[in-house]
């Protein structure tokens, strides 16, 4: 079983993802930023790969991609930082990237490896279906890895349902067509997220974009499995001096009762 | 793999938007509907008698097709071939680009969509977007990165003359393919209302071919006019600069299927092919996805895309459309490339020799004419994408240096 999948049988209700950047805010933080978000309350880690054109990406995580990449992270540099991940990472770690730097790395060295080094699943924004279908996906399976698929509200149903067949781990709700970092009203998504509760869908599903404080994650937990923060953990990264400190004052505020 | 769709017609991708390898729609979930529709859509809307009625009006009436066809008789004395230009830089605006605004504009109104947005490089793309949406009332934001809206402030004015909002690009190399990350990202956030306007033969399926379909008007034309002079519809050679490589679709697309029609794209080459400072994409790029598809790419070996250099803001861009890339890689088509020097050498060249003034990315089309080996014989057509209004600020401070 999944580590992903095997969360979502002991916890169902809401789960924290966080997205933090491999490289951000210097070239060798991401495991001290893994750690920190286990060690504060996060239940999975989505660890975005830096791309340079990021076009699902709103400017903050645009801006941390910059400075990851200027820092020097490429893939390599962040497979050799997670040689030792699972010494210390035991809950469930993502990738979040785009096509084009996996495409170069190679695709299917890109799963044989992230799998090797304990990885459990991968986000890609513009994997298309089609190509999924034809080609990545099989590869992203014999590997054992799970693959999240993206839904928005504007995603008609007979989709939705084949997105949530072709996903294992969870599926990714974006709570709007938006790019990340947006602010949201989140009394317009719960129509929608009611919507997605009443699929009995395959997978649970986690809430993202716009998710940034305890307000937010508490009203898309009213119909969703958990929520994925990305943005506004950036943003917290950017201001703070100290990683352990800045993760546990932003994790508690949004997980306080 | 099973992508490979082999073409015999180099005018039709496969049902994904691929031609050979190259296409498809490599997009976030955000932008699935809208693009679906336009997939399901285009070619319908396109088909229809009203449809091209509309569009054939106002290509007559307000951009003022067709564009001549001039026999260039002294530039082809010099170069020892019959050589046609087939004037784009005479219509409305001053380039092809209106060619394919004229048809999205109406397109989005037929779609319901009440807000144009389109990233720009030279400012030709955002001034002829900003053209239709002040013709059909249409709320026009464009996209463009920073550095271009210093180098060519002439149609920075022209934009919001015509009511449009020029919104600066200002994150990577601040030129076309950040204005265009922008203009995505800006669909991503609106996209009931809004249509994007994409200036060139590049983005997610349909975009490739529903661009070359609106260019194309270029070369029926030039079929119809080579035929009047010389008898037969057609040349030996077409040459064209290549951007995104729209112009260049529009004037091959006829011929695609022609192999005996040699189809000659230019490349900036910057400084140099290898300078390090050049936007040649074949010879400096390799298969990778940008702006929603696979196609080449200028990148790393890590995959990030590099920022190009060329002198001409409408062709510093690291990608191709990929009717482009299935071109080279198949060979049907043969790339050339021509640095800033030659090209601003051409400009001032065609002027003296011709009494045009084309525009920076034109002139790099008239450069590699010397190295094509034509004979006596040969007919060639090239595409006079645009005039050179807009260089003016480029041009005299050339002239300043000489
Ligand atoms: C006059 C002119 N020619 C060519 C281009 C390059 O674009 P494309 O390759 O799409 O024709 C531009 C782009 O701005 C242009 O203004």
């Amino acid at each position: 079983m999944s580590r992903l999948t095997e969360l979502f049988e002991q916890k169902n209700k809401r789960v924290l993802n966080v997205y933090c950047t491999a490289g951000y805010p210097q070239l060798n933080s991401t495991l001290e930023v893994m750690g920190s978000l286990q060690k504060n309350g996060a239940d999975i880690i989505e660890l975005g790969m830096p791309y340079s054109d990021p076009l699902a990406d709103g400017e903050v995580i645009q801006s941390s991609s910059l400075v990851a990449l200027n820092n020097g992270m490429t893939i390599d540099t962040l497979f050799d930082q997670l040689a030792t991940m699972r010494t210390s990472i035991y809950i469930p770690v993502v990738l979040m990237g785009y096509m084009n730097p996996i495409l170069q790395y190679g695709f299917e060295n890109f799963c044989i490896k992230a799998k090797s080094l304990g990885v459990d699943g991968l986000i890609l924004p513009d994997m298309p279906l089609y190509e999924f279908e034809q080609i990545y996906g099989k590869i992203i399976q014999d590997n054992g890895l799970d693959f999240i698929f993206l839904v928005t509200p504007e995603t008609p149903e007979t989709r939705l349902r084949k997105l949530d067949a072709l996903s294992s781990g969870f599926l990714y709700a974006v709570s709007s067509s938006a790019t990340t970092g947006t602010d949201k009203d989140f009394s317009k998504v719960a129509v929608y997220l009611e919507r997605l509760k009443s699929m009995q869908l395959k997978n649970p599903f986690l809430v993202g974009f716009g998710i940034k404080d305890k307000a937010s994650f508490d009203a898309v937990n009213i119909f969703a499995n958990g929520a994925i923060i990305g943005s506004a953990y950036i943003q917290a990264l950017s201001k703070g001096n100290n990683v352990e400190t800045t993760t546990k004052t932003f994790l508690e505020r949004v997980l306080s009762n | 793999m099973h992508l490979f769709n082999e073409l015999t017609n180099y005018q039709q991708p496969s049902e994904e938007g691929y031609y050979g390898q190259y296409g498809g729609a490599y997009i976030p979930e955000m932008l699935y509907s809208n693009v679906e529709t336009l997939k399901n859509q285009y070619l319908q809307i396109m088909d229809d008698p009203a449809f091209k009625a509309e569009v054939a009006a106002l290509l007559k009436d307000y951009v003022g097709r067709p564009t001549p066809l001039f026999y260039a008789e002294r530039l082809s004395a010099e170069i020892g071939a019959k050589i046609y230009l087939k004037r784009e830089d005479l219509c409305h605006t001053g380039a092809h680009k209106i060619n394919n605004t004229i048809g999205q504009i109406i397109l989005a109104q037929r779609l319901g969509k009440k807000k144009i947005i389109a990233e720009t490089g030279a400012g030709q793309h955002g001034v002829a977007t900003a053209t239709v949406c002040a013709l059909k009332g249409m709320e026009c934001v464009v996209y463009m990165g920073e550095k271009d809206i210093e180098r060519q402030a002439p149609n920075v004015a022209r934009m919001k003359m015509l009511g449009a909002k020029v919104v600066p690009a200002v994150s990577g190399s601040k030129t076309l393919k950040d204005a265009t990350n922008e203009a995505i990202r800006a669909w991503i956030n609106e996209p009931d209302t809004t249509h994007y306007i994409i200036g060139s033969v590049v983005g997610p399926h349909p975009y490739p071919d529903m661009v070359a379909r609106f260019q194309s008007v270029i070369s029926a034309e030039m079929r119809t006019q080579l035929e009047e002079v010389t008898g037969s519809p057609l040349p030996t050679h077409v040459v064209a600069c290549v951007g995104g490589g729209s112009n260049a679709a529009g004037a091959f697309y006829h011929y695609l299927n022609e192999p005996t029609v040699e189809l000659v794209a230019v490349e900036a080459a910057g400084h140099g092919v290898h300078s390090g400072m050049s936007a040649a994409t074949t010879q400096l790029g390799s298969t990778g996805i940008l702006h929603g598809s696979k196609s080449i790419v200028m990148q790393t070996k890590d995959g990030q895309v590099v920022e190009p250099h060329s002198i001409s803001a409408g062709l510093d861009y690291p990608g191709i459309g990929p009717l482009h890339a299935f071109l080279y890689a198949s060979k049907r088509g043969t790339f050339m490339s021509a640095t800033d020097e030659a090209a601003l050498k051409w400009a001032f060249h065609l002027s003296e020799i011709e009494g045009i003034i084309p525009a920076l990315e034109t002139a790099h089309a008239f450069a590699v004419l010397p190295e094509m080996n034509l004979k006596p014989t040969d007919v060639v057509i090239v595409c006079l994408s645009g005039r050179g209004d807009k260089d003016l600020a480029t041009y005299m401070q050339a002239m300043d240096l000489k």
